[in-house]
């Protein structure tokens, strides 16, 4: 608790970010952020949660979740999201550039430049390595997220359904997320009245 | 109508009715591709193998490859943009909604159930990725239990999980473990 008035007030001497901070951070989570979606989570969180302090490990999960059932990519999403938050529509634009700028001159070169870059040899072994790495930072990310989402067996019961409701039976994410608002409403009020009673 | 227009309009739809992310988009590219003959199901296949071997979120990267080869360099930049603008003005929309509602009771309540739902998702999702990329569960049948890891990956990602768990190394960018991983990858030639 202690801890999180320290961190209002020093966001409230922090003066305004900057938006060629906002640009540069989703700069460079797009440029390493390898598979996209969740993949990008332990950039995110580096860059907005560590680095910046723009939202916290909470309200990722919120946009992710947001995300997930709304139109376009989540990672596009996401920075509309923070950058919004930080500096209205301009900031949400700024951030919104930022993470969709490498990948266009990147693809631009690779188209115009280098034909059979997907088969070259050294850039299949790099991916391989890449591709091992990226889910041990996932893995970390998600057990972070779990530790600061997770917080009672209500909240365990929530994670395990929906997991495994994905994985499983590969339902679209849209019916979890909410199942999962409408049932925190119910139990939001339930344990409203009791704590009344 | 010019070409300029057609990509402006077909992004804009992929953007707008692509739910869940970047591979969410490729029954939109996979129906351009039908449809229009400056794609075909080939460049396509050839535009996934590029987009998952290099950086960026797979829908903008397929959108760029396409509008290239559609229109050169305005193509690509137009084709990019008009697949993130209707999700633009959304995210915008639901932003300022939450803003005004965060001191709302009920939307309190549902971030209460969703929070947790959500990191069940991300779970999964991280749980597809890390599955495919380190186990081969096609191959129990005929080589039993050793043969349904892949052993470069799954020992450059236990090497990872160990390095990037351990104090000194523990706050460094993602950016190092990722070249030192693709360093590996060369090497051990995964």
């Amino acid at each position: 608790m202690r801890r999180r008035v320290k961190r209002k007030m020093e966001k409230a001497n922090k003066p305004s970010t900057r938006l060629i901070d906002l640009f540069l951070a989703f700069a460079r989570v797009g440029m390493l952020t390898f598979g996209g979606g969740v993949a990008m989570l332990p950039m995110l969180e580096r860059e907005c949660v560590q680095r910046f302090g723009w939202v916290n490990n909470d309200e990722l999960t919120d946009y992710f979740a947001i995300g997930q059932c709304t139109p376009g990519i989540i990672a596009v999403n996401t920075a509309t999201f923070v950058g919004s938050k930080q500096r209205g529509a301009l900031g949400a634009a700024v951030a919104t550039l930022g993470v969709i700028s490498p990948s266009i001159v990147i693809i631009l070169i690779i188209a115009a430049v280098l034909n059979g870059f997907a088969d070259n040899p050294y850039v299949i072994h790099a991916f391989a390595g890449i591709r091992a790495a990226v889910c041990a930072l996932m893995v970390n990310a998600v057990v972070r997220l779990c530790k600061s989402n997770v917080r009672d067996w209500f909240g365990l019961a929530l994670a395990a359904a929906a997991f495994v409701l994905t994985v499983v039976i590969d339902i679209s994410p849209v019916f979890p997320v909410l199942g999962a608002a409408i049932l925190g409403i119910f139990a939001g009020m339930f344990t409203e009245r009791g704590g009344k009673q | 109508m010019s070409i300029y227009f057609t990509l402006f309009w077909e992004f804009f739809k992929t953007g707008l009715f692509a739910i869940g992310g970047g591979m969410a988009t490729l029954p939109f590219l996979s129906s351009m591709a039908e449809r229009f003959p400056w794609l075909t199901q080939e460049q396509l296949a050839n535009m996934i193998a590029v987009s998952e071997s290099t950086p960026g979120p797979l829908g903008i990267n397929c959108a760029t490859y396409a509008g290239y080869n559609a229109a050169g360099v305005p193509g690509a930049i137009i084709a990019s943009f008009s697949e993130v603008l209707p999700s633009y003005i959304i995210i915008l929309i639901i932003s300022k909604m939450l803003r005004r509602f965060s001191q709302s009771k009920y939307v309190s309540f549902a971030f209460g159930g969703l929070r947790p739902a959500a990191t069940g998702l991300i779970a999964a999702a991280a749980w597809g990725i890390v599955s495919i990329v380190l186990f081969n569960f096609s191959a129990f049948a005929s080589g039993g239990i050793a043969a349904v890891f892949n052993i470069g990956a799954a020992a450059v990602f236990v090497l990872m999980m160990v390095l990037t768990n351990i104090k000194p190394l523990k706050k460094l960018h993602p950016l190092y473990f990722i070249a030192f991983a693709a360093v590996l990858g060369i090497v051990f030639e995964l």
